[in-house]
């Protein structure tokens, strides 16, 4: 009898690629002259984040695990990191100017942002919570570092520091559930928490460990109770990290969510959906009345990331609330349409914040997109679309991501969450409409500097196309994501 | 004659894990207290896996506690590291004055 057996290595290929790469790219760096080391490691950086991107799309998307079933790859899984993978290399491929022009450009930025983004497709992948930490942890530990990446700068390293402390509580409190879990189911893993809890039972110590398990996972969403870090930290980071922290580690978080949620705690649906549908709404809620106050951009895209991340929490409070399975996979599937869509319009709107700077200072205040319109017609036309989107106003995508989202909550019976998410959204329509007053209402500013760079044009152009013709064209997006939300469930 | 069970391990870690929680939130004197706490919490943690790996006579949960006591110890150090960088910017670890940013 063998003691042991080769695993599969083939199921974790993009990671183990882009381990290599973020390591090739390092000892290149390392070994060349700074100046040069900075563009090599960012334009390497997109193109291994994009060809891992690749190998996850060539892959066969049938559920497999691997490593003793600590590892699985499913449709869900590609579907996840697909998302997470594009919208890191789109960050990388903008943040190389804004690196440049406040002398940070380091060649080790791209390569942190690689090994957060393993990090992120690591956890997607996780069926055991041991490899769910250590995921969390590569990614956390790299996006503190650049969170405080400008080391010259007070509110930088600031921000690295409460994202540090706050994010260590989180893990903390993550790390409480799951030793709570396995002392009272007594195992780890995904697979047999899963048969353990198929009756629709379990021990009280469980539920006090699903409880922070919530707990610590809403901390990675910025789901309110658990978001007092992120307006602090998105106004502080440098503006292309925030542009990160806005999308990929939401998306993976939120993937993380679904896979623990309906994967082993599905049956315990009951036992956790108040919880979802608290922090739901609380998020909807304080997304759209507490940005009404901020004059800072990224601040306010702060309390809109919180707030989406609330409408998105109502596909899984679906997914625990509805009996019948096939509004239970519309619930996840509408979910992954809206993160989709999100990742978007947010990528978008970061182009244009990170193209806001007069005289080569950086402009965050608001006030400073005055007379845009005038002075540069198409990026105002794009921002406005992007606002118009995120409000919700058809014919934009956001429209149809909202839409979804309250049809399931509809559906599932959740009325209280589809009503108070309509009018979050419309008190949220309030600040994003404002946006667009300043920028064709307002007595023109001075220009912004211009050209603003081959980088920023082609991804703003990829987004306004997106967000613009989504609604003619929504089918590819919807299949891809009903076949994700199949195979999560279907096993 | 006392004999130590699993309940109190559980105890110690819980009343540890509390201190860890509350040594974040209502210390307002200094950065490294809240370093030392987040220690806290990760042992407690490591109390609890160890305590119900012994009485569950199953290896997973030493071999989670040691993988969290390697996460703790980088993650440590990236907190020192960063600490490091706050303090050349502002000449101050006290947590009273980490307010550039509020709202």
């Amino acid at each position: 009898m063998p003691i042991a057996v080769v695993p599969n290595f083939a199921l974790a290929a993009p990671e183990i690629f882009l381990a290599l790469a973020a390591m090739a790219l390092l000892v290149t760096g390392a070994f060349m002259n700074e100046r040069s080391a900075a563009r090599v490691t960012s334009y390497g950086g997109v193109l291994a984040l994009l060809v891992t991107a690749g190998i996850v799309l060539s892959m066969n998307k049938a559920s497999r695990m691997t490593f003793g079933e600590t590892f699985i790859f499913d449709g869900f899984a590609a579907f996840m990191k697909v998302m997470i993978l594009v919208s890191a290399a789109a960050v990388v491929f903008m943040a190389k100017e804004y690196l440049i022009r406040h002398e940070i450009d380091r060649f080790e930025f791209p390569i942190l942002v690689m090994l957060a983004t393993l990090g992120m497709i690591m956890m997607v992948s996780a069926n055991d919570f041991i490899a769910l930490y250590l995921g969390l942890e590569l990614q956390s530990l790299a996006l503190y570092v650049i969170a405080s990446f400008q080391r010259d700068g007070t509110r930088s390293a600031e921000a690295g520091l409460k994202y540090f402390v706050l994010g260590a509580l989180a893990s903390g409190m993550l790390l409480y559930g799951m030793s709570l879990v396995y002392g009272f189911a007594g195992t780890t893993g995904f697979v047999p928490l899963a048969d353990l809890f198929a009756h629709g039972g379990a021990p009280t110590g469980v539920i006090v460990g699903i409880v922070f398990i919530l707990a610590g996972l809403a901390f990675k969403v910025s789901a309110v109770p658990f978001h007092m870090w992120t307006p602090d930290v998105y106004e502080g980071a440098p503006t292309p990290v925030t542009a990160l922290f806005a999308v990929a580690p939401k998306i993976a978080a939120m993937g993380l969510l679904i896979r623990v949620m309906v994967g082993p705690f599905g049956d315990l649906g009951g036992q956790w959906q108040q919880i979802v549908i608290f922090i739901s709404i609380a998020s909807m809620i304080l997304g759209a009345v507490a940005a009404i106050n901020q004059r800072n951009i990224k601040r306010l895209m702060a309390y809109s990331s919180i707030g989406n991340m609330g409408y998105a929490l109502i596909g899984l409070a679906v997914a625990a609330e509805a009996a019948d399975p096939v509004i239970r996979a519309d619930g996840i599937r509408n979910m992954l349409i809206f993160l989709a869509i999100y990742v978007f319009m947010n990528v978008g709107t970061f182009a244009v914040i990170l193209t806001m700077r007069r005289g080569g200072r950086m402009i965050e205040d608001i006030d400073g997109l005055a007379g845009l319109s005038k002075t540069n017609p198409l990026m105002a036309l794009c921002l406005g679309v992007f606002m118009f989107s995120m409000a919700g106003i058809p014919p934009f995508a956001g429209f149809l991501g909202k839409l979804y989202i309250f049809q399931s909550a509809v559906q599932a019976g959740l009325f209280p969450l589809a009503i108070i998410g309509v009018l979050a959204s419309v008190v949220a329509a309030f600040y994003y409409i404002r946006i667009v007053k300043v920028m064709y209402f307002d007595a023109a500013d001075e220009a912004f500097d211009s050209p603003i760079g081959m980088e920023m044009k082609s991804i703003l152009v990829i987004s306004f196309i997106f967000v613009t013709f989504f609604i003619l064209f929504p089918v590819p997006l919807i299949a891809g994501a009903t076949r994700a939300t199949a195979s999560l469930l279907g096993g | 004659m006392l004999e130590i069970g699993l309940a109190h391990y559980l105890t110690l870690a819980a009343i540890l894990f509390t201190l860890g929680v509350f040594g974040i939130f209502i210390n307002r004197k200094n950065v490294i207290i809240i370093l030392m706490s987040i220690e806290l919490l990760l042992l407690s943690v490591n109390i609890n896996l160890v305590a119900f790996s012994a009485n569950l006579g199953d290896l997973v949960g030493q071999v989670f506690s040691l993988f969290i006591l390697t996460v703790a110890a980088a993650e440590a150090a990236i907190g020192l590291a960063i600490l490091v960088v706050y303090f050349r910017n502002r000449g101050s670890i006290y947590v009273d004055d980490i307010n550039v940013m509020k709202g």
